[in-house]
């Protein structure tokens, strides 16, 4: 019998949900290393920079791992609500993403540069919020 | 559609938590169940089913009946 099936779904949610945070804050830490590091720690030598980018995509790749195990052991109800939350987010990245970048290229946004960590923040936001209306729909 | 989880549960003396986790979902999954927020699925139906020993169909009924 694995470990997983001996736990109850509250003890597995809740071992999964540390194992997510636990990969997600290696990963934020990988990547804070690759866009500071280069510059302000080894002075951009390109062997450091090459292991630090492999090391945040094997970072990223638990991180993906991580999620998708959070995702199964979740009961129908939670993957019904992380799966809405997930379409919702994916609709809305593609609706804002294209027309932000359309609206760039009009002339209307000249004294703003478009930055891929404004689409980052507002996925995450996106998805946050979806998954809260979720709960509360459910409640 | 309607179901007679609560009176079931109820009849049993057990909380949501208790079914919860006779089941093997969340608490949040049995209310929302009970409430006829959401509908389980067939696995699912089959489990309530096995553990109050009742049919499906004298647990859960289609609205449309």
């Amino acid at each position: 019998m694995s470990d997983q099936s001996k736990r109850s779904y509250t003890e597995n949610e809740a071992h999964t949900n540390k194992q997510l945070a636990l990969y997600t804050g290696i990963w934020l830490v990988t990547t804070a290393v690759l866009a500071f590091g280069p510059k302000l720690i080894w002075d951009f030598s390109v062997g450091i920079t090459i292991a630090s980018i492999i090391a945040n995509l094997i970072a990223g790749g638990f991180l993906i791992f991580a999620n998708i195990k959070h995702l199964n052991s979740l009961d129908e109800l939670g993957r019904k609500i992380f799966l809405d939350s997930a379409a919702i987010t994916l609709g809305v990245m593609l609706v804002v993403g294209v027309c932000y970048e359309l609206v760039f290229f009009t002339g209307l946004l000249y004294e703003f540069t478009p930055r891929i960590a404004h689409l980052y923040f507002l996925m995450g936001f996106t998805f946050l919020l979806s998954t809260y209306l979720g709960h509360r729909k459910y409640k | 559609m309607k179901n007679r989880l609560k009176v079931l549960r109820a009849q049993r003396d057990w909380t949501q938590a208790d079914l919860a986790e006779k089941l093997g979902v969340s608490r949040q999954t049995v209310n929302a169940i009970e409430k006829g927020k959401f509908d389980p699925s067939l696995p699912l139906a089959f489990r309530v089913s096995k553990l109050f020993t009742l049919m499906i169909e004298e647990i859960f009924e289609d609205n449309e009946q």
